[in-house]
């Protein structure tokens, strides 16, 4: 395997010869998307007319479907099937992997009477009409045989354990090093379930050809959605093709398929026509994964002069009884800041709620909602300046294992992020600043998230026109795929933008790891930018070798590539010109990119500091975001305007994460309370104020060909943080059980007889 | 959705006799709260009448006073001139309901007959008085913030969600109906809906097939006016408290079944108590259900803020 010192030469992303990247060009989708014509799954035009699955979700947590009673259901008006457990088809049992590569395995739906979780889909209506299947969906009666749920974490924290294959980090000796700290903070937070709320639920249609399954659904990775779909129907994987053209957001909750899929594959098959099955809104809180609930304590010992000696950052937090998933808070903190004694590590209970999962910035969105809040305490007791408290914990190498940093400008942010915000304004006592009715206080926190390299592939081909396909198995959730894709084909082959067409999200495309973790853009991107550069070899080799073209004998390495034109010197033709004479039909290429075996020498981050201006309202403990700052050290910025979205929406998810997002679980039932968007408070426009975000300069050669790294997730870590700060430096009081509701912002606020 | 049938009434007299005549027949006019109810089968009415068209959309003077129609929408209302000029109050409490969007679509008389919004209600897994009498109600020992302090029953502490209804009780406003005999009627706005009781399933005191024809604003009374209410986000989202003030008539919202006209204090106004000594005295019977506890401040805190902020001194 490559080394990656191989990636430090020139490429075409690096030249930037005609100035794409970085630009902020527009997304392809956009328009599409916003007048409602970019198709996602359920939209798709299908062969012929489909019929609409309706799921239908227990309505007790846990326990045994006793009764089934479908006769109604099936007697109303255009109903095609209905399905229980009783009746569904046979499906391999859950997990089962018959070809030994799958990326997943069986996921059968309707699998036996056991309920295992609120919401579950139980039964399934399929009719010819929406309609007519939601109203035929009412008429399924089932009877359960239904236990107590074991849901209330709170209660169930201290019979929690590790999490399986996992043990606590220690270095150094941190109850020692605690103990013999001058200052010591202990301090615990807890942070609420979260739904994913994307704006497109998670939906399906399927329909057979022959013996082939074709499927469309919304999901962020696409082939073990194929590979898990061809196990659960228990056909060859090359049997199932499966689409996802456009989405309407991801944010981890589609990293995996539910039984919208399978259920739409299994009824088009029995049925002999396309079928579709979505979640409705209230259906996606339950039916699908949220990021868990956690607790976390931090201690922090550190001498006078705000140097750490000893921090320690323990995560509890739980999963669903079937599941494995841990929402690992205390990771980041590892590589965070300097201290000799250090302890982390996580605890997990089972208990009967919905999957756990993972969502946007896993880990760091939960854990710097502790941490960076205890660095604030920290430092107010120091009486050191937040900002200055952290350039002193910097650590010159990862503080737990020695590795050189790639890159990491985690000072710079801060400092330029404190100067562009006017951080030096902030008085450090609380309370001190009104603006008419609101108390008004600033906050910051640091933000860091891990950056991946993922092994992929991509096709370019150029045709007789000059157009060049950018052809592979990645997805766009939303977040700028397409076009970035374009900005680097566009950049790689010498050809205006609208000369570049890029097809994603199918099966039957070159395969990429897709979206998540912030590594789609740099996965994506790198193997795109590998098969661009094979196809300027071929391109180079067909012109110079042949004896019509004008370059013809030339050095093929030579060749220059620039508005659609290849050229030696003052030898040249066009791209489409040669290919229709030398090509015709055209050229397709493939390139691939894998993770260098060396990469894992350096540490690998990307970093930001937060800042944010909040008013509260000293009467009624309101909130309000009045501006947000956000400087961020991630690399290369292949396009300012997309990374920006990103960033922001991060940013303010993380607002959210602090003032209204959270769903309490109603522990008599095992059901989660908030069931739509009226009820499960996501930001509006009201809610936030100015955002900005502010790349700096930054090319991590480490990191993958073309020096960029993850924007997706970034702007999500530390952001609440900084809110919570704020609040804090506002009014005086500090809630450390997020989110900062006014009921909860009240009692201290009274307390402190404001 | 259950299968329905549909019709258009060409005038007010001709809805209140279909309604008079179809079982199960319900009025719809924005469909704001109907149709999302109708979607979960919370509502399962088997005739709508559509009542959006008919021509009761004016909003005009009515001696000193203001007659808004039924069908004015909540944006109408809000943005009227002489609403602005004149009951600042009531476009206060309108815009600080719902979004822009929905309040195209609301009417004056939809929003006053809107449901709760008790998320157990919605949950048609949970037992619910008012859903389903004497099944049982799942909010009094639940997990929701959003339940009454005044007023409420064993049966049902859901609260109100109108945030105009809150501003019209405080402006004195009366209600004119036509009755399903095709009778008119008129009586204070203060008296069109219920507490809970035994009985939470009947919300208002209208007769069924009632139809709500407009809405009487006497002239405003002396004195300021501010509606304020205090949300978890800055909008589209339902109070956990919040206050209309008009002179020396106060009504608050989000803390009762209905719009809550807070006459104690109004009583300990007048006699000149201060803002705080009047919010104590309307709160003195104000009972906390689990998780609400924090409206019994919150709503002392606002509402004497409120009043000060209506008389123009600092809140
Ligand atoms: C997400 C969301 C958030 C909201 N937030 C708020 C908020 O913060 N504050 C607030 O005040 N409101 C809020 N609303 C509610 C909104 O104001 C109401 O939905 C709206 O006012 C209802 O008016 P409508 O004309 O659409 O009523 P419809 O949905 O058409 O009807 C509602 C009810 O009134 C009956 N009805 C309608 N017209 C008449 C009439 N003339 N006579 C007798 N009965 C009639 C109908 O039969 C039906 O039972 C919110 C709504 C949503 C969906
Ligand atoms: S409070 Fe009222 S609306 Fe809510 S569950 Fe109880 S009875 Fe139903």
């Amino acid at each position: 395997m490559s080394s990656v010192n191989d990636w430090a030469g020139p490429n075409p992303v690096k030249d930037n010869r005609s100035g794409l990247i970085g630009k902020g060009v527009d997304r392809y989708e956009g328009p599409l998307k916003v007048t409602g014509t970019a198709p996602y799954a359920y939209e798709v035009q299908p062969p012929s007319p489909p019929a609409y699955g309706v799921m239908v979700g227990a309505t007790v947590a846990t326990g045994r479907i006793t009764g089934v009673d479908i006769a109604e259901a099936e007697a109303a008006p255009g109903v095609l099937l209905v399905w229980t457990h009783r009746n569904v088809p046979a499906q391999p049992a859950k997990g089962t992997r018959k070809h030994p590569r799958s990326t997943a395995g069986s996921k059968p739906a309707l699998e036996s009477d056991r309920v295992a979780y609120f919401g579950q889909p139980v039964a399934l209506v399929v009719a010819d009409t929406l309609e007519n299947a939601t109203a035929a969906a009412r008429l399924v009666r089932l009877t359960y045989d239904a236990a107590s749920p074991d849901v209330d974490f709170a209660a169930r924290k201290a019979g929690a354990g590790q999490p399986p294959g996992e043990e606590d980090v220690e270095i150094g000796n941190f109850g020692e090093g605690f103990a013999a700290s001058a200052v010591q903070l202990d301090e615990t937070w807890t942070t609420p379930i979260q739904n994913h709320c994307q704006m497109e639920p998670c939906a399906s249609l399927a329909w057979w050809e022959g013996d082939r399954c074709i499927a469309h659904t919304s999901i962020q990775m696409v082939k073990p959605a194929q590979h898990g779909l061809a196990e659960t129907l228990g056909i060859d994987r090359d049997d199932v093709r499966l689409m996802t053209r456009y989405i309407g957001g991801g944010f981890g909750g589609k990293g995996q398929t539910y039984d919208d899929l399978t259920l739409a594959a299994l009824a088009a098959r029995a049925l002999g026509r396309p079928v579709k099955v979505a979640f409705t809104r209230q259906q996606m809180m339950h039916g699908t994964i949220h990021r868990p609930a956690t607790v976390q304590r931090v201690r922090l010992g550190a001498d006078r002069d705000g140097r750490l000696n000893a921090f320690s950052l323990m995560t509890w937090t739980h999963c669903h009884r079937d599941g494995a998933f841990t929402e690992h808070a205390s990771n980041f903190a590892r590589t965070l800041y300097a201290a000799p004694n250090r302890l982390t590590g996580h605890r997990l209970v089972k208990l009967d709620l919905p999957g756990a999962g993972p969502m946007r910035a896993p880990g760091e969105a939960s854990g710097t909602l502790s941490l960076e809040c205890a660095m604030d305490e920290l430092a107010e007791r120091l009486g050191l300046d937040p900002v200055e408290l952290r350039i002193r914990n910097e650590p010159p190498v990862d503080p737990e294992n020695g590795r050189p940093f790639s890159q990491r400008q985690l000072v710079r942010c801060l400092k330029e992020g404190a100067q562009l915000f006017g951080w030096d304004r902030r008085l450090p006592t609380p309370g001190q600043v009104r603006d008419g009715r609101w108390l008004v206080g600033y906050g910051m926190a640091a933000a860091i998230r891990g950056n991946f390299l993922l092994p992929a592939k991509c096709s370019f081909s150029v045709d007789d026109d000059g157009v060049i396909t950018v052809r592979q198995g990645m997805t766009d959730i939303g977040t700028g795929t397409y076009t970035v894709l374009a900005q680097i084909a566009a950049e790689t082959l010498g050809v205006p933008l609208g000369q570049v067409r890029v097809e994603i999200g199918d099966s039957e495309l070159p395969p990429a790891p897709g979206s998540g973790g912030q590594f789609g853009a740099a996965t994506a991107g790198s193997a795109a930018l590998m098969a661009g550069m094979n196809l300027r070899k071929a391109i180079a080799e067909l012109a110079t070798g042949d004896a019509e073209s004008p370059l013809h004998g030339g050095d093929p390495a030579k060749i220059v590539f620039q508005d659609g034109v290849v050229g030696i010197e003052n030898r040249s033709e066009t791209l489409a010109g040669l290919i229709r004479r030398a090509a015709p039909g055209g050229l397709t290429v493939e390139g691939e990119i894998r993770p260098a075996s060396d990469m894992r020498e350096w540490s690998q981050q990307t970093y930001g500091a937060h800042f944010c201006e909040v008013g509260v309202d000293p009467v009624t403990g309101e909130v309000r975001v009045r501006r947000m700052l956000g400087v961020f050290a991630a690399g290369r910025i292949i396009n300012a305007k997309t990374a920006r979205s990103q960033l922001t929406g991060g940013m303010i998810w993380g607002a959210a994460s602090a003032l209204t997002e959270g769903n309490p679980v109603d522990p008599r039932y095992g059901s989660l309370l908030g069931q739509d968007l009226a009820q499960y408070l996501v930001p509006v426009q009201a809610d936030i104020g100015e955002v900005e975000a502010i790349m700096l300069d930054e090319v991590d050669d480490k990191a993958n060909p073309m020096g960029i790294k993850g924007v997706g997730e970034l702007g999500n870590s530390g952001s609440g943080a900084a809110v919570a700060n704020a609040i804090y430096n506002a009014c005086g009081v500090r809630v450390r059980e997020y989110p900062i509701t006014p009921d909860k912002l009240l009692a201290g606020l009274i307390a402190r007889g404001l | 959705m259950k299968p329905f049938t549909y019709e258009r009434a060409a005038d007010a007299r001709a809805a209140v006799k279909a309604a008079a005549e179809t079982p199960g027949a319900r009025f719809i006019a924005g469909g704001t709260n109907l149709l999302d109810l109708m979607k979960l089968e919370i509502e399962a009415p088997q005739h709508l009448i559509d009542v959006s068209r008919l021509p009761m959309a004016a909003i005009e003077a009515e001696g000193e006073g203001l007659r808004i129609g039924a069908m004015a929408t909540n944006s109408q209302v809000a943005g009227h001139a002489e609403v602005r000029r004149r009951y600042p109050v009531l476009t206060q409490a309108i815009v600080s309901g719902a979004s822009g969007q929905l309040r195209n679509r609301a009417t004056t008389g939809g929003n006053l007959m809107q449901r709760t919004r008790c998320p157990y209600f919605y949950d048609a897994s949970k037992p619910c008085n008012k859903r389903e009498p004497g099944a049982g109600c799942a909010a009094l020992e639940g997990v929701s913030r959003e339940t009454a302090i005044l007023g409420a029953s064993h049966a049902c502490v859901a609260v109100h969600p109108s945030d105009m209804a809150v501003a019209l009780v405080a402006l004195d406003a009366e209600v004119e109906t036509l009755t399903p005999s095709g009778e008119a009627r008129r009586f204070p706005l203060m008296e069109l809906h219920r507490l809970p009781g035994e009985t939470p399933h009947l919300e208002t005191h209208l007769i069924p097939g009632e139809l709500i024809t407009a809405v009487v604003l006497p002239p405003p009374p002396e004195g300021g006016q501010r509606y304020r209410k205090a949300r978890d986000r800055a909008s589209y989202a339902t109070a956990h408290a919040s206050i209309a003030v008009a002179g020396g008539k106060v009504a608050l919202g989000g803390v009762a079944h209905k719009p809550w006209r807070a006459v104690t204090a109004e009583a300990a106004l007048a006699a000149g108590a201060s803002p705080d000594e009047a919010m104590t005295a309307e709160l003195a019977e104000a009972q906390a259900i689990g998780e609400n506890a924090f409206k019994l401040p919150l709503t002392a805190r606002l509402g004497a803020a409120t009043i000060r902020e209506a008389r123009g001194e600092t809140p």
